[in-house]
């Protein structure tokens, strides 16, 4: 069951996908309502699928990548469809669903038997969870980012057109996308600290350099840099932009080097 | 029975004209009575505006309608005769006077196309009218038609959406910067007209905090006040931009006033937040070099001129698409209107071809008092018979040509033909009584009149 929901999810968000585009370029009402709707009831299937899978599951097996994508992606739609819910901006759609749903093929590309990660304890959980709460928070920071930045473009330009028409106000895409790190950045944290517990008890260190926890120490300290420098040196609009699109790029190679480590060469 | 607007509005007169003839809402209730006392003047309703004075009625003769009203109009103002108004005014009937109300509805004929404000000038127009119960039947149904006509050009257009002049293209292209306006600084550089009346559309868009500039500290002094600001010395304006996150600059000056490293240095103060700059003043004020400044976005002139046009365009087809509706919505209305008039115009011939039989029936039965009862059946039968061939084909014509453009003039036809009285009044009598105040009552004698004697036909008493 949890199956066949899961591909009902990936054909909605694919169809919604391609709507939301649509409605960049065409200035069309129903356009927007449709891709919504689409959305709301690939969210719901979505939904189903995960809870099945919950459910189903016989042991207390830590999530694997396909689970932890999957709820990624989840999670990304539920933020979208709050902020939608609350300021009416079916643009954020054409740019947090496409991201939704490369996460949800990926997740489908992946072999969904179980991982290579060795010994399992249940800290892993709270460690998966925590760390793509933080992800997802960088996620529409980075959306947001992308966002501002065409916003920018087209105003500095001069060009009017349906895009410039349908993008937000730049203060708000700004304020969007420091909300978004102010939220993730204390869950990541959270995030490596479960994970270095759970090395600890694994593998008997907490931190061992290897690639993939180095580099997301370095994107934890990348963030940290980005925020306080908001804080104290005016690192606010264009440049955050830009910052917070570094700082994505960082999460998902840290992300691909941890899939590549447990499924493949790698390790 | 005709449906009738005289008016006058800012394309036809000036403002002296118009603002002799609006008419304050307190004084509606008794101009409403006062129209509806006029001879053969059914119903009424007074649309009083800045921008426009109109009254739309129903009538029985257009050509007496149009006079009364005229006559109404000039009362209004005692230093104003009915002829001196003659060239500010527009007169137009039937599917002319519905198309041009839903025309005003829908803000097509408003100086500023696509303003909200008319609409509710509209309701409250429709609002006084019917606690003075001026209108009835028809007008209540065409005004309330307009109404909705003009909701659906709101939702189906983008025509409200359009910014129609420069001041105005200045805020939306603000509200693409910042999204909440009321927590942001305007700084009024220099006492343009255009940045004035920018300045203003500011305000009226939430902005609250307004800071005044002028080379002449007296003036500036009482533009401050009159925007409820305050002001600053001129020599020091360029220090204390980076308080302001809209800069709107409009001076005589020949020379740039402010140069890229004046930008520069306030961005930076203000921490990057953005600053939105406007330059109206021509020759330029701000040098153009400011749009390489990271978050300040510079607009002159020429660029806020484009964007009207840009927006003139897009309204221009969108007021296109409106024209159409309101086309196909005046359709509607028309179709509305004819059916009222055949419908009582079949009853009234079954009637009267009934009554015939009936009398005829009985007079001749009355001679032939020997017939057995399936006899007398057959002669009814036969009375019957003849009477609805006679009639059957009028019937089905008329019901075939109610929404034919010759519709009214096979109403008319058959009236003649079969003596009918006027069916539309009879209409009116009858689906009126609770809305018969002051219009249909003072009226209800010469309606009565009328009604028992057939009309021959074009009886004009005042042309």
């Amino acid at each position: 069951m949890a199956a066949m929901f899961f591909v009902v999810t990936m054909a909605l968000y694919f169809a919604a996908t391609v709507s939301f585009l649509a409605y960049l370029l065409w200035p069309s009402k129903a356009l927007s309502k449709v891709s919504l709707g689409m959305t709301a009831v690939g969210f719901a299937a979505h939904t189903i699928a995960l809870v099945a899978r919950m459910v189903g599951a016989t042991d207390v097996s830590p999530p694997d990548f396909h689970e932890a994508l999957s709820f990624f992606s989840w999670m990304l739609i539920l933020v979208f469809l709050a902020v939608e819910f609350r300021h009416r901006l079916h643009v954020l759609g054409s740019f947090i669903v496409p991201l939704a749903l490369v996460s949800l093929v990926s997740a489908a590309a992946l072999p969904d038997t179980a991982p290579t990660l060795t010994p399992v304890f249940r800290t892993l959980w709270v460690h998966v969870t925590l760390s793509m709460l933080g992800t997802v928070g960088f996620a529409v920071a980075f959306v947001a980012g992308v966002m501002y930045l065409i916003q920018d473009g087209l105003l500095k330009s001069k060009r009017f057109n349906t895009l410039y028409s349908k993008l937000p106000a730049l203060d708000f895409l700004d304020h969007l996308s420091q909300q978004s790190i102010v939220m993730g950045f204390p869950l990541l944290t959270l995030g490596i600290i479960t994970g270095a517990l759970s090395a600890e008890f694994s593998r008997g260190s907490y931190l061992n350099w290897n690639p993939e926890q180095t580099w997301a120490l370095v994107t934890w300290v990348f963030y940290f840099a980005v925020l306080m420098g908001r804080l104290t040196m005016g690192w606010r609009a264009k440049r955050a932009a830009y910052l917070t699109i570094i700082g994505f790029a960082g999460v998902i190679l840290t992300l691909i080097g941890v899939v590549l480590k447990s499924h493949g060469p790698v390790s | 029975m005709h449906i009738v607007v005289v008016g006058l509005s800012h394309k036809t007169a000036p403002v002296e004209i118009r603002e002799k003839l609006a008419v304050p809402e307190s004084r509606m209730g008794e101009a409403l009575t006062r129209l509806c006392s006029y001879q053969g003047v059914r119903e009424g309703i007074l649309l009083s505006t800045c921008n426009r004075v109109e009254v739309y009625a129903v009538v029985d003769e257009i050509e007496a309608g149009y006079g009364r009203i005229q006559e109404f109009l000039a009362d209004a103002h005692l230093s104003l005769s009915s002829e001196q108004l003659t060239p500010h005014l527009y007169w137009h009937q039937g599917d002319r006077a519905i198309n041009h109300l839903f025309r005003v509805a829908s803000s097509l004929d408003s100086m500023i196309i696509g303003e909200s404000q008319i609409l509710g000038q509209i309701k409250d127009a429709f609002e006084a009218a019917l606690t003075h119960k001026s209108t009835g039947i028809i007008l209540n149904k065409v005004v309330k038609k307009a109404i909705s006509v003009a909701k659906r050009v709101r939702t189906e257009t983008k025509i409200a959406e359009m910014a129609v002049s420069v001041s105005y293209a200045a805020v939306e292209l603000a509200k693409k910067i910042f999204s909440d306006l009321s927590e942001k600084t305007v700084l009024l550089v220099g006492a343009g007209e255009m940045a004035k009346l920018a300045a203003r559309h500011f305000i009226a868009s939430g902005v609250r905090h307004v800071r005044v500039t002028t080379r002449n500290p007296q003036h500036g002094l009482e533009l401050a006040e009159r925007f409820g600001g305050t002001a600053v010395p001129f020599e020091q304006f360029r220090e204390d931009m980076a308080s302001a996150d809209i800069v709107l600059v409009s001076t005589g000056a020949a020379h740039y006033l402010v140069s890229e490293d004046d930008v520069q240095r306030s961005v930076r103060q203000r921490k990057n937040r953005p600053m939105f700059l406007i330059d109206i003043s021509v020759p330029r004020n701000i040098d153009p070099a400011v749009r390489h400044v990271d978050n300040a976005f510079l607009f002159d002139i020429d660029d806020l001129k484009a964007r009207v046009e840009q927006n003139r365009g897009g309204r221009l087809q969108e007021a296109e698409k409106a024209e159409r509706m309101v086309v196909d919505e005046v359709g509607v209305v028309r179709q509305w209107l004819q059916s009222l008039e055949v419908t009582p115009t079949i009853m009234a011939l079954r009637t009267k071809a009934d009554d015939i039989k009936r009398v005829e029936v009985e007079k001749t039965l009355g001679r032939l008092a020997n017939l057995s009862a399936s006899e007398r059946e057959l002669v009814e039968a036969m009375a019957s018979s003849i009477v609805n061939k006679l009639i059957h084909n009028t019937m089905v014509t008329l019901k075939a040509e109610v929404n034919s453009s010759d519709g009214a003039a096979f109403v008319e036809a058959a009236r003649r033909f079969f003596s009918l009285g006027d069916p539309a009044l009879s209409l009116v009598d009858e689906n009126a009584p609770p809305a018969a105040g002051a219009c249909s009552s003072s009226h209800e004698e010469s309606k009565d009149v009328e009604a028992m004697i057939p009309r021959a036909g074009s009886k004009r008493p005042d042309h």
